[in-house]
């Protein structure tokens, strides 16, 4: 089982090591962890998606909650969260296949964002299914190299994590 | 005082911080990035003990907090005299022990360059204190040492560490003492849950079986009198861990001993019978728990504690009240009648007659290791007993009466030999009218031996008592049981004759090898009021009693008695 945690921390030195430690010591797996800066300059929104089932999740919570720089800690539910990742593909290509490529990335609504003699690069985001299909459908002309951004999520409507 | 300001370095902002949260008295080792602070400690009216091991000032600032319940505060420097800071603060950390560990460090502009006596120790520490700080700027300190302060002594207490690099301490600031903390991320639950104490309440007298297990969570409370209301007004029996001894009297009726590994076997006898099992500030301990899917099977569990990361992390519990002990029970005792338990007094009233603790006397006039903790008991009851990490500190924790809440100091989590002398020595310098006596080993007290020339120079007349027996006893124990006798690497017999190390620093060395001289000896350090070692030679295989071996369940719980 997946769960996306979204967790107000203090903007401080130090957080992402603490918050790291904690999973590595106490043996929880993480899949991503994205952290960056929030509408308030003093809190930083890490996005956990980590796996267990609900026990580990619930110690997971609790032992993110004894840090004194987390101030708080949501598990998004997927229903009402929007979440999105980013990924660049650096594909190989040449004259002879540019254009199907380009193709592709039409039906994902990405972006080629640098092109070279024998390669370009592809940017897309979406989530997780949709990163995973153009994956695959660029498998065949042979990814140099890729990066993930991991996942960002926020809650749908007016109310907030933070509130 | 609060709202004054006035300029002053780093160095003299920290002993203000210091006197504003009551500290008397510090454990420290001074070093080169610490000078601007030991230079300010000489004009100040804190009391500075000075160890001769860092890893002592660590130990000696828990056991002065173990023995108050105050905030216990070491000093260190940079690199070395921090990592050796290190066990000490695991030690707190895994026993919940309020501390502030203070140490230097390099100035600010070499930190990241391996500057000499440079160690990264926010980064070793971070998984053995509660939260920890570097210092960044000298505006942040009197900030940073309040908070401190706050952290380490509420909510589940533990350590916490400062780092101060050496430029922070000379920077000049304008003194401004916080009124309070805001920690936004940090908000510790006191009141319980009115609701889950009413279910708990309801189940308590629906019980026939009820058991109480009671741990170090009882003593940081201050709750062992609701404890003692509470057995009494529901009238169950209570079984209190290593760190709970003295959270409920030893000499009670209702009162089941130590459960658990070492423990007595009605006490687990009771936890795996009973049908209502009430955890209060416990955490479920793989030496208490044995096999967990057997342990308390038959039971429901209420567990009370104030750290919600505790509640079923080891054991599904059935009623989880997340809060401060002291304020639960007394919450509790006004919901709760009695229990139904009448016939299962009787039945743990003959478990107790049928399995008592006990020793084969010797034939001779050797003397018996749970002999002298008895002959210690008798002679002074109400005294502090500290106890290194072994055997030995199974029959301090079997053997002696606990009456009071702080008379009973040991490792439990960390099981940290060498923990005892340096925890007695802050327990002597925090209750200067109590007899400390640190239970001892012989592989224990050599860990940190060099303790001896602390309390000679600042006359702290602890007493030590080493259960001598040439082994690693606990150790030797298992080989012995598991290992066919191969007693490897655990002999260390005639290492240094003990009474002469203690006369070597100037304090009263005493030997004891015959059962008529215990007492004697035990009479004769207290009332010599000087530092001495007692050095009781026991003997040499003699085993803890009973033993449930690693991975069974509690109630296959074994004599190891030695024939005669």
């Amino acid at each position: 089982m997946r769960h996306t945690l979204s967790v107000m921390v203090e903007n401080r030195h130090g957080v992402l090591a603490r918050v790291a430690g904690m999973f590595a010591r106490r043996g929880y797996n993480i899949d991503s962890l994205t952290v960056g800066v929030t509408e308030d300059p003093t809190i930083s929104r890490m996005t956990i998606v980590v796996r267990g089932d609900d026990e580990v999740l619930e110690q997971v919570t609790k032992q993110l909650n004894k840090l004194i720089d987390v101030i708080r800690v949501s598990d998004l539910k997927a229903e009402d969260t929007v979440e999105r990742e980013m990924a660049l593909f650096k594909v190989s290509s040449d004259v002879n296949n540019r254009s199907e490529i380009m193709q592709i990335v039409d039906i994902f609504r990405a972006r080629i964002i640098d092109v070279a003699p024998k390669s370009m690069i592809v940017e897309v985001t979406g989530d997780e299914t949709k990163i995973e299909a153009i994956e695959q459908l660029l498998r065949p002309f042979g990814i140099k190299e890729m990066v993930r951004t991991g996942k960002v999520a926020l809650r749908r409507g007016a109310k907030g994590v933070s509130s | 005082m609060t709202g004054s300001t006035e300029r002053m370095t780093g160095a003299r902002a920290l002993i203000e911080c210091l006197y504003r949260e009551g500290v008397d008295t510090i454990f420290g080792y001074p070093g080169g990035v610490l000078l601007p602070i030991y230079d300010e400690l000489y004009s100040s009216n804190i009391r500075h003990i000075l160890v001769r091991h860092e890893q002592a000032a660590a130990h000696a600032a828990e056991g002065y907090a173990r023995a108050t319940g105050k905030t216990g505060v070491c000093l260190a420097t940079s690199g070395p005299g921090a990592t050796n800071l290190v066990t000490g603060i695991a030690n707190a950390y895994m026993d919940s022990i309020p501390m502030v560990a203070l140490t230097g460090q390099v100035p600010s502009s070499m930190i990241g360059n391996d500057a000499f006596q440079e160690a990264n120790i926010t980064g070793i520490t971070m998984p053995i204190t509660k939260h920890n700080y570097l210092v960044q700027d000298v505006k942040e300190l009197p900030r940073i040492i309040k908070e401190a302060f706050h952290i380490a002594s509420t909510g589940r207490p533990g350590p916490v560490l400062v780092d101060l690099p050496k430029d922070i301490t000379t920077d000049m600031v304008d003194f401004y003492y916080p009124d309070k903390v805001e920690l936004r991320g940090y908000n510790p639950t006191y009141q319980g849950n009115l609701q889950q104490i009413k279910k708990a309440a309801a189940e308590i007298e629906r019980s026939a079986k009820p058991v109480i297990y009671a741990g170090g969570g009882v003593i940081s409370a201050n709750a062992a009198a609701e404890l003692k209301e509470l057995a009494e007004k529901i009238q169950a029996p209570v079984t209190t861990t290593l760190t709970g001894m003295g959270g409920f009297p030893g000499n009670h009726p209702l009162f089941l001993g130590m459960p658990g590994m070492h423990g007595t076997k009605y006490a687990n006898y009771a936890i795996q019978e009973s049908d209502l099992l009430i955890a209060v500030g416990v955490r479920f301990d793989d030496r208490v728990t044995g096999k967990l899917k057997s342990f308390a099977s038959n039971a429901k569990i209420i567990h009370i504690d104030i750290d919600p990361a505790e509640i079923s992390k080891n054991v599904k519990v059935d009623i989880p009240i997340v809060g401060d002990a002291k304020w639960i029970l007394s919450h509790l005792l006004k919901y709760t009648g009695k229990s139904q338990s009448e016939k299962w007094l009787e039945k743990i009233e003959g478990w107790k007659k049928q399995y008592p603790l006990h020793y084969m006397e010797p034939a001779g006039d050797e003397i018996k290791p749970q002999y002298i903790v008895e002959q210690i008991n008798a002679v002074c009851p109400d005294a502090i007993i500290v106890t290194e990490v072994g055997q030995h500190q199974m029959w301090a924790a079997q053997y002696f009466k606990y009456t009071e809440p702080r008379t009973f100091i040991s490792s439990g989590g960390l099981g940290t030999m060498g923990y005892g002398f340096p925890a007695a020595i802050g327990a002597k310098v925090a209750r200067p009218d109590k007899v400390v006596i640190d239970v001892s080993g012989d592989g224990s007290f050599q860990m940190n031996s060099q303790e001896m020339a602390t309390i000679v120079q600042n006359n702290i007349p602890v007493i030590i008592a080493i259960f001598n027996n040439g082994f690693l006893g606990m150790v030797r124990q298992w080989q012995e049981i598991f290992y066919g006798k191969r007693y490897s690497s655990t002999c260390i017999r005639d290492s240094v004759d003990f009474v002469k190390l203690a006369e070597a620093y100037g304090a009263l060395g005493i030997r004891a090898t015959k059962r008529d001289e215990v007492r004697p000896a035990i009479e004769k350090a207290i009332a010599s009021g000087r530092p001495t070692l007692i050095d009781f030679i026991v003997e040499c295989e003699e085993n803890v009693s009973p033993m449930v071996p690693a991975g069974a369940a509690i109630n296959e719980i074994l004599d190891l008695e030695r024939k005669e």
